[in-house]
């Protein structure tokens, strides 16, 4: 698998940072999963973090503090350590292991909803941070033209669309400013299943310029 | 064999045998060296003394408890305790658990490579290194773009420099480090970080 269009630097640092709204968390863990270049990227933004950490200040400890770690330790029972950590998916799975935590299964459990023209869509989180949601453009269809609030990123998991001049397939990212008009058209063969991430609130205003974003709850 | 506290390898090795032994003593000085670095880390993040040590305490639980989960050729010690303050950091405050990376599957051999061992910790001292030796109004930048003091719209009025300035420094900054990282020898630094 080839990524052309890797996650940019300024969201994995961020996310080594901790600091992106909640909602591209799972967008980030999720292209991460599916790029190995961005998961070493990823990586060094983590080591950066570290070494910060061992070249800032240290502040001082309460005096009782490893006693009572040692405390917590023995006296509550490790359960942490019986379950694994390691789920194994089935063969092939769709969504990444950050995506399926979310959605509660792969590609099969999704409930989708239809947004018109075609289009379908699962909102898996909705709030003052954002909206987080699974869309899926049917093969050879475009998407409405839509502007939106804040700053919208797509990442593919399925399928591929074309945005003017260029391709996105799966693992890809397309990040769309505010300002931004796209027209991503799904590419023929294969429907194309996105997830698709807003950092501003859902808004609802205006009437007919804003039917398709009524539709899409963009 | 001399091993000066000061090495990585050290560090590793103590983590090393609390996952195999549940070695208290090898716990007790990790405590003792990380501990308050991640509850100062976690002050500088925002939040308070009290609750900082607190969550502090909870990180240096999970380091006994996931000692086992510990992969020295993909992350240093002090890394590897950072992601983990960061996340519990988030977890407290969203009260949800944090999506991670889909963890990569475990290869044929249980054991890491000495050499990626090595070289990792070779790349994070050049790393500390470069850090430290940044321009200070770049490190400051870095610094307080990843402690989330400013945002990048806070650091512009605060500089009066615009937006893409300030991108293109940052983005600087990381290039410089990535030069210094690479400019010191032939490491193959993302095949360790990739594995």
């Amino acid at each position: 698998m080839t990524i052309t269009h890797s996650i940019d630097d300024s969201y994995l640092m961020g996310f080594a940072a901790g600091l992106l709204p909640e909602p591209f968390d799972l967008l980030v863990a999720t292209a991460v999963s599916l790029d190995d270049e961005a998961r070493a990227r990823l990586a060094g933004f983590e080591a950066m973090g570290g070494a910060l950490m061992m070249e800032s200040e240290v502040a001082p400890l309460r005096d009782d503090t490893f006693d009572a770690v040692m405390g917590r330790i023995m006296g509550t029972p490790p359960d942490d350590m019986i379950h694994s950590d390691i789920k194994t998916p089935r063969m092939d799975p769709t969504f990444p292991q950050p995506l399926r935590e979310v959605v509660g299964g792969d590609l099969d459990e999704v409930r989708w909803r239809s947004a018109g023209m075609g289009v379908k869509q699962a909102i898996l989180r909705m709030g003052e941070s954002g909206s987080v949601r699974l869309l899926k453009i049917p093969a050879g269809k475009a998407m409405p033209d839509h502007g939106h609030k804040g700053t919208e990123i797509t990442l593919v998991l399925r399928g591929a669309f074309h945005d003017g001049a260029d391709r996105y397939g799966r693992g890809d990212v397309e990040v769309a400013d505010p300002d931004v008009h796209h027209t991503p058209v799904a590419e023929a063969g294969e429907d194309c299943i996105c997830l698709v991430v807003t950092d501003a609130p859902l808004e609802f205003q205006g009437l007919l310029p804003k039917i398709a974003q009524r539709f899409l709850q963009i | 064999m001399s091993v000066t506290p000061r090495d990585e390898a050290y560090w590793t090795a103590q983590m090393l045998a609390i996952a195999s032994q549940r070695d208290r003593k090898a716990f007790e000085v990790l405590f003792r060296h990380y501990g308050p670095r991640v509850k100062a880390f976690l002050i500088r993040t925002g939040l308070t003394p009290v609750v900082a040590e607190d969550c502090m305490q909870d990180v240096m639980v999970t380091l006994w408890r996931k000692a086992h989960l510990y992969d020295p050729a993909r992350a240093t010690v002090a890394t590897w305790l950072f992601t983990i303050a960061r996340n519990r950091k988030i977890d407290l405050i969203r009260k949800t658990r944090r999506p991670e990376p889909e963890d990569l599957p475990w290869g044929p051999e249980p054991e890491p490579a000495q050499a990626d061992v090595v070289a990792l910790q070779e790349d994070t001292r050049r790393l500390a290194e470069a850090v430290a030796q940044l321009p200070p109004k770049q490190r400051e930048l870095v610094e307080r773009a990843f402690y989330g003091e400013l945002t990048h719209s806070e650091i512009a009025a605060e500089t009066g420099l615009p937006m893409g300035t300030i991108k293109s420094r940052i983005r600087l900054a990381i290039e410089r480090l990535r030069y210094a990282m690479q400019s010191d020898g032939p490491t193959p630094h993302t095949r360790a970080q990739q594995k």
